[in-house]
């Protein structure tokens, strides 16, 4: 299906509106009229409000393009979700079809060989097919982030109050570290038990790289301190309340559910790992966006104004209530709303603590696909000794990370948008201000536990800067790559 | 043909997965396990040491065995999936169909061809026996909604059965919806006023 020649059905009803303005206003927010309704920026809440946008709003679009979008039960699918259950999508013409798969690998070949168009994927995915591990070919883009945070991590209750044993109280640190966790894997080794066996998602999933991440900077060794292994989110609980994991990280609602239940206790969030790390993609193959750029913009916009009503605070109960149908999340509604209302139940005597940024829909440049995220999760692959081959970091990332669809979509909304495309990350413990933008952004802190700093100028440098790692190639090799 | 090789098969619909063994062992392939959804898999793969793995594309497994075959360090006998062939128009088949698989490393393609092409077989001649299970019993149930529809307005409007029926196809006609919907309605109203 292309734009030139895709299946458009149009209803020549004489209410057919022009579709889009032809020219795109880079300066500051702009009012777009269509058809006499005024949407833009500010004017978008007011006509999504808190009802179902296409009750409010009149088509914008009458043709019909049919597109095909891939998710997982998971809350971070909320943008498409939202964006048809509300009518967005149909709104921009869209007549899309969500599907649920059952896992990321048959989500990244109905994507490679055509059976979707897009959808939600790890970021790490379509990098992986660009470096050349991933077992399909087709090259893939994003240009769509669809989340910051939203992951967790749980153990089991049996390693929780072992841990608490070595040192009571080590869930009270800000952020805890894994420090303690430590001497109840020594304490095993010296017991010659079994290691402890966590899992995550997929070996490209920001989950794998977090938990890694976390767990190495307390020196535990995630290669061969523990046994790591690969489960798939809805088993995730069960795994762990039959014993065969000690604990996990998965997204949400997984880690509320283990909580709620009592099967396991949540000790830290992608959130306090990372501030504001980048979560799932909305990928497609490069094929794919180059025959249809339109119907991407479209998507993309479609998506922004979704993420736009998501973050709003007044929405999350009503997010939640839609997402956990069966058909999507299929999860308790009050379990998917813990997180999404800003709700954190970490353990600490099972208290609830109040962290609104657990999930980041469209806030602080949410949706803007950063080369210097791709680049990062890049250096964790080479860290991990996922990649065999010297490369240039960045002419990969530049391939897979495409910025200006996103730019296009968001400046046809008068929604600001970045004019760069790398940022450095650990330098802000607070809000700031990104002034390289179409106009000032509020951007949210992006600070890592360990207060370690990432500069996308100098990435063999960050790799080097980790003394517990599984490099395959050496740095020698990887700076002539990346002068 | 088939010389030793082991198959490991994970399908939780226990009808297609049993046409699939029956294919397979006739063959003379060693079909070692038909594994449930939610087993511990790298012990069901270290035990089996399987060399070809045939899995169900809607099994949320999947992302395991694209993890098996990420640490080779730790497995001896890392696995590829299928799709690094060069083979297009049949894994573009395969995903059409459901299948995905998965084989060790040394393994030629023209020794796993024929367990590939007898899983898509399979799954396909099962996706085909599905669309018409569900056609038929779609058009059982819409049937007996019509029949319903039909006594509820011969016992109304005092009809005979077939002055209804041309009634209600009448009906349909005149709002352009389909019979089944124009018996659902009727039926609905019926309940509203008794």
């Amino acid at each position: 299906m292309t734009d030139n020649n895709d299946k458009t059905n149009d209803k020549s009803d004489g209410q057919s509106v022009r579709p889009i303005p032809d020219k795109i206003d880079r300066g500051r927010r702009r009012f777009i009229s269509r058809g006499g309704v005024v949407l833009g920026a500010t004017g978008l809440n007011a006509v999504v409000g808190n009802a179902p946008a296409s009750t409010r709003a009149p088509a914008i679009r009458s043709r019909n393009t049919q597109l095909r979008l891939g998710f997982l039960p998971l809350t971070d699918s909320a943008s498409l979700v939202v964006a048809a259950e509300l009518g967005i999508f149909a709104r921009y013409g869209l007549d899309v079809e969500l599907i649920k798969e059952a896992s990321w690998a048959t989500i990244r070949d109905k994507v490679a060989y055509g059976a979707l168009d897009a959808a939600q994927m790890l970021a790490g995915q379509p990098l992986a097919v660009e470096l050349g591990i991933a077992p399909v070919k087709e090259p893939m883009q994003t240009s769509f982030s669809l989340d910051l945070n939203g992951n967790g991590i749980t153990l089991g209750r049996a390693l929780c109050e072992a841990v608490e044993t070595h040192h009571p109280g080590w869930l009270d640190g800000e952020p805890p570290t894994a420090d303690a966790l430590k001497l109840e894997v020594e304490a095993r080794r010296e017991r010659h038990e079994k290691p402890l066996r966590f899992a995550m998602v997929s070996p490209f999933s920001r989950h794998n790289y977090e938990l890694r991440y976390w767990l190495a900077a307390a020196g535990i060794d995630p290669d061969k301190d523990i046994d790591l292994v690969v489960v798939p989110p809805v088993q995730m609980v069960n795994h762990l309340g039959e014993g065969g994991i000690d604990g996990f990280c998965v997204g949400e609602p997984w880690n509320s559910i283990a909580v709620r239940s009592g099967i396991g206790c949540q000790v830290i969030s992608s959130y306090e790992i990372w501030n504001n790390g980048p979560e799932k993609v909305l990928g497609t193959t490069r094929e794919f966006a180059r025959r249809n750029p339109e119907t991407l913009r479209l998507v993309h916009m479609a998506l922004i104004e979704a993420s736009q009503w998501i973050d709003d605070v007044e929405n999350r109960q009503q997010v939640a209530e839609i997402i956990a149908a069966p058909r999507y999340v299929n999860a308790p509604p009050s379990v998917v709303a813990i997180t999404l209302n800003g709700h954190y139940a970490r353990a600490r005597n099972g208290q609830q603590q109040s962290l609104s940024d657990f999930t980041v829909f469209s806030r602080y440049a949410a949706n803007f696909p950063w080369r210097s995220h791709g680049a990062w999760f890049v250096t964790q692959m080479y860290r991990w000794g996922q990649i065999e081959e010297s490369v240039n970091i960045r002419s990969i990332v530049e391939s897979v990370y495409r910025p200006d669809p996103y730019r296009h979509a968001a400046a046809e909304l008068g929604h600001p948008y970045p004019l760069l495309d790398y940022k450095p990350e650990g330098t802000h413990s607070s809000v700031w201000q990104l002034k390289s933008a179409s106009e000032n952004i509020d951007m949210g802190p992006d600070r890592f536990f360990d207060d370690k700093r990432f500069d996308p100028g100098a990435l063999v440098d960050y790799i080097r800067s980790f003394d517990l790692n599984h490099m395959k190639v050496s740095l020698a090799e990887l700076e002539t790559q990346n002068v | 043909m088939s010389g030793d090789l082991t198959v490991l098969l994970i399908d939780d619909c226990p009808e297609r997965v049993g046409l699939l063994k029956d294919t397979l062992s006739e063959s003379g392939y060693h079909v070692v396990a038909v594994v449930e959804p939610g087993l511990d898999l790298y012990r069901v793969f270290a035990r089996y040491e399987p060399d070809i793995v045939i899995v169900d594309m809607d099994s949320p497994d999947r992302d395991t065995f694209e993890h098996m075959r990420s640490i080779s360090s730790s497995n001896p006998r890392p696995i590829v999936m299928f799709a690094s062939d060069d083979d297009q128009a049949t894994i573009k088949r395969a995903v059409a169909s459901g299948v995905s698989a998965y084989v060790v490393d040394n393994l030629s393609t023209r020794r796993v061809r024929p367990v590939i092409d007898a899983a898509i077989a399979r799954f396909e001649q099962f996706q085909s026996l599905r669309t018409e299970l569900d056609a038929a019993r779609t058009s059982l149930e819409e049937r007996k909604i019509i029949e319903k529809a039909k006594g509820v307005l011969m016992q109304r409007k005092n009809l005979d059965e077939p002055a209804a029926y041309r009634a209600m196809q009448k009906m349909a006609m005149d709002r352009n919806c389909k019979l089944v919907d124009l018996a659902k309605s009727l039926i609905a109203a019926a309940e509203l006023l008794t």
